[in-house]
């Protein structure tokens, strides 16, 4: 079921590319990839992560999170844990949460695996089954299983750049947290949310919002790069998330125009098994255009798909992240007006005015770090989205060209047989 | 009532239908000047069909020979529908399409010539011609169906049609295909009686293409009237009658033809199923391409970087033009496959009619037949009571129903006839358009293909000149 996703898994994510996967055939949705150790950091071998196998039980999917370094800190030199999406999460929670990291970009969190979207249409495909016949059903369940396959390689490397970035990163990489989770062979408890998680994590987004919200209202900033950075921020975002789902959206379509040649090319053959033999040879070649021809289309799909859809979802993600490190800078910037005032009163009574004095200015050394910390990875942010949307966009327009002279070439072909075949 | 010549009378049809389904009129109809002395070989078939021409319509058993020799040329007549135009306003308009007629036919007075007609004088044509040749076994042109929704949505716009054909609002593009495919559906039946070596020299043909006169409103064709109650009765009643009567077939090459038949409409319906499914999805696809265009158009606003926001209004360009890219290549999975597919199932419709006819004039001669044979058992009744008056008359009777049972038997043997020959010349037909169809069809995607790589590799520096 594995074996027709050729030179579609390009890596969604060109700052961090991997080396090319090779998938290979099995039964379950398994997945083992062999990558050289020549990514991530050129210079720096230190530290490397890979997710070496991935396999999907049920709901979940357990991810083997291979490790390589030389590091000091860590007891082996090699070692490999199995982790899961929640243990994932629980990571990046663990550095949002860190304040030393308040100003850095925190490499956002990777997305659920959701393998809905293939499920349901598996499922609709075994509703409708009577209506297709043998032949399309195999085919439409062939380029369902397919996708899910596709899915499932985009959910491993979503995770596996996550733990890159970090790896990559000479603060981040240095993170107690990061060594527990590559290092500790147990479960890490980080259970997979129930009822009362999801609520507190509602509750938590709401509180950041409306930190966002109030922050945004009470507390004047002077700056006016963050200023700008922040309006920028979030138009941004929202820009993003509407060309994400846009994008998504027909890419979905486009997949759904390359079913449709399935039936296409089966009602052909059909007709043709009702002819003279050579109008049968006209009729199968035509439909055998059509059949490669949805071949071409899908990997149209599924190539913009990978440049265009991921690399804005990944950028709107990590837009996210950027402007939560700006709500991180109000926060201590109230925490530092906050200071001030009180710093004001300590003196207007004249007591405790030392240690106001010793307040006051630790918040504004903080501040002061915090945003130059901030302004750093914001500039560094611009310069990475540019060149990621470059490399991106080149290799769209690259692979469409690609496939638009396939398929030319393929209509071509046939044309000019079935021209000949009288 | 011989055969005629064993050889294959349909050995130019190809090549010349092929000219046909060209859309290029000027280059075949120049080629076909240069085909004169065949066209004089036609005229002299011609001229003698047109001496019997009344016979011909009423039996066409008359001049089984004449018609053998028109059938041995195709017709050099390119007739082409243009122009569809909204005359008046409200419930009582109606669309006016322009009929352009070139050919040498010496049958007609002038080479090229125009007149204008609406939607219901095709039908009334196409009624005229029915009455006049089904019976005699024809496969008459299916003409298009009358779409009560389509033509009064048509009728309810305050704007003609033609003004939106190249709109951007949604409604008039709607129409405008609606008018656009109803045209080239009244070209395609207008080219096939023309191109049929019978039904192109009816009168009732010429004067529809001829004569700047209006026609007679064919009242019978609309809808809504009392002929169409009528015509609507007749239809269920024969349904009923094709359900009920079963014919033995005694011919093992019509049972093999009607079953064959059968199971290329079930396909067929299959295939336009396809088709139209592959069409609809393009659409969307276009709808999202364009909003996925607006999308880009939105956050190349919003980019600060100048070289990444130009790039990226380029991507929202780039989407728009694909977005035409797949109108167009959904009008060509329609126009070209899926319209041909449902003209397809047409001619077949009127294959089957043929078909019913056949089984209608069998019916009438075994009636007559089982009329004979009572008569006869009357006559031998009679004979045996000794009645002299009665067995006189029963035999004249006798004789009567004998020449009725002759005549229905000659009757079925030259539909039977017909109807063979006229499939014939409809299978390679068929199978020429098939062919021609899929051909085009190919041939528009892959230009579609070459457009899409032009638009991407006028894209790609743009791409590259991020900085």
């Amino acid at each position: 079921m594995m074996d027709c996703v050729e030179d579609t898994n390009h890596d969604p994510l060109s700052t961090h590319s991997t080396a090319p996967q090779t998938p290979q055939g099995s039964a379950d949705p398994k997945l083992e990839r062999k990558k050289p150790n020549e990514n991530v950091s050129l210079a720096d071998n230190s530290l490397l992560v890979d997710i070496s196998d991935a396999l999907s039980e049920k709901e979940k999917v357990k991810f083997t999170v291979h490790t390589k370094t030389t590091l000091p800190e860590f007891q082996k030199s090699e070692f490999i844990v199995v982790r899961q999406h929640e243990e994932f999460v629980w990571l990046h929670d663990r550095y949002e949460e860190n304040e030393e990291y308040a100003g850095y970009i925190i490499p956002p969190a990777p997305p659920r695996p959701d393998f809905d979207a293939s499920r349901e249409k598996l499922q609709r495909l075994g509703e409708g089954e009577g209506a297709l016949t043998r032949e399309e059903f195999l085919k439409m369940k062939e380029e369902l299983e397919d996708e899910y396959l596709a899915t499932f390689k985009k959910t491993v490397a979503m995770h596996e750049v996550f733990l890159q970035r970090l790896a990559a990163h000479p603060v981040f990489r240095n993170d107690a947290h990061l060594r527990v989770f590559l290092e500790y062979e147990q479960d890490l408890c980080a259970k997979p949310r129930g009822k009362m998680d999801l609520i507190g994590g509602l509750m938590r987004s709401m509180t950041t919002t409306t930190d966002e919200i109030y922050l945004g209202a009470t507390v004047r900033d002077v700056n006016d790069f963050f200023e700008q950075e922040t309006t920028f921020l979030q138009e941004y975002y929202s820009h993003l998330k509407e060309a994400v789902a846009k994008v998504d959206r027909m890419t979905s379509k486009h997949k759904e125009v390359a079913d449709a040649h399935i039936k296409l090319s089966s009602c052909i053959t059909q007709l043709a098994t009702r002819e003279q033999p050579s109008t049968e040879r006209f009729l199968t070649r035509a439909a055998e255009t059509f059949d490669k021809c949805r071949k071409i289309e899908g990997r149209m799909a599924s190539d913009q798909d990978l440049k265009l859809a991921d690399t804005l979802r990944y950028y709107m993600r990590d837009a996210h992240a950027a402007k939560a490190v700006l709500v991180r800078r109000l926060r201590c910037l109230a925490a530092y007006e906050a200071a001030n005032r009180n710093l004001e009163k300590a003196r207007a009574k004249n007591k405790d005015v030392h240690a106001a004095e010793q307040a006051q200015a630790d918040a504004c050394a903080k501040f002061e770090q915090l945003s130059a910390r901030a302004r750093e990875e914001l500039i560094d942010f611009r310069t990475r989205r540019v060149s990621a949307f470059r490399k991106s966009l080149i290799d769209l327009a690259e692979l469409e060209i690609k496939h638009a002279r396939a398929q030319q070439e393929l209509f071509r072909k046939s044309l000019q047989v079935l021209k000949e075949c009288q | 009532m011989s055969e005629g010549p064993d050889t294959p009378p349909f050995s130019t049809v190809d090549i010349n239908n092929d000219n046909r389904d060209d859309e290029d009129l000027f280059a075949s109809a120049v080629q076909e000047v240069s085909l004169d002395s065949e066209v004089n070989g036609a005229r002299e078939g011609l001229d003698k069909v047109t001496i019997s021409d009344a016979p011909s319509i009423t039996a066409s058993l008359s001049s089984p020979i004449m018609e053998e020799i028109a059938t041995e040329r195709a017709n050099n007549i390119i007739i082409t529908v243009t122009e569809p135009q909204k005359i008046g306003e409200g419930m009582s308009s109606y669309v006016a399409y322009r009929v352009l007629t070139k050919t040498n036919m010496p049958i007609f007075s002038k080479h090229d010539f125009a007149v204008l007609r609406r939607f219901s004088d095709f039908l009334g044509l196409h009624e005229k011609l029915t009455e006049k040749y089904l019976r005699s076994g024809r496969i008459i042109p299916p003409a298009p169906e009358k779409s009560i929704v389509g033509t009064t949505k048509l009728k309810m716009t305050s704007t003609p049609s033609t003004e939106n054909a190249n709109g951007s609002s949604a409604t008039g593009s709607v129409q405008s295909q609606f008018v656009e495919r109803r045209r080239a559906a009244l070209e395609r039946f207008l080219n096939r009686v023309g191109q049929h070596p019978v039904l192109c020299i009816d009168p009732d043909f010429r004067e529809f293409l001829e004569s700047d006169t209006e026609l007679p409103k064919a009242t019978s064709t609309s809808a809504l009237s009392g002929a169409g109650v009528l015509r609507l009765f007749n239809k269920v009643g024969e349904t009923v009658n094709k359900i009920t009567y079963r014919m033995d077939e005694s011919d093992p090459w019509f049972e093999e033809r009607s079953s064959r038949i059968e199971a290329l409409e079930v396909c067929l319906r299959r295939l336009l199923g396809a088709c139209e499914a592959l069409a609809g999805e393009r659409r969307e696809l276009a709808a999202r391409a364009h909003d996925a265009a607006r999308a880009c158009a939105a956050l190349s606003g919003a980019d600060p970087h100048a070289p990444l926001s130009r790039a990226l209004s380029h991507t929202a360009d780039l989407h728009e033009k694909i977005e035409h890219l797949r109108l167009e290549q959904s009008n060509t999975d329609f126009y070209v496959l899926a319209e041909h597919v449902k003209d397809y199932l047409g001619l077949i419709g009127a294959i089957k009619d043929v078909f019913h006819e056949r089984v209608k004039v069998f019916q009438n001669w075994q009636h007559a037949q089982m009329q004979l044979t009572k008569r006869r058992e009357n006559k031998a009744k009679a004979e045996l009571a000794n009645r002299p008056e009665k067995i006189e008359q029963s035999a004249s009777e006798i004789i009567e129903w004998e020449s009725k049972v002759e005549r229905g038997q000659q009757e079925f043997d030259t539909i039977s006839r017909v109807i063979k020959k006229e499939l014939e010349r409809w299978d390679e037909l068929r199978l020429a358009e098939l062919r021609a169809a899929l051909l085009r069809y190919l041939d528009e995607h892959m230009k579609h293909q070459a457009q899409s790589m032009r638009y991407w590799d006028a894209f790609l520096p743009e791409a590259r000149a991020i900085k």
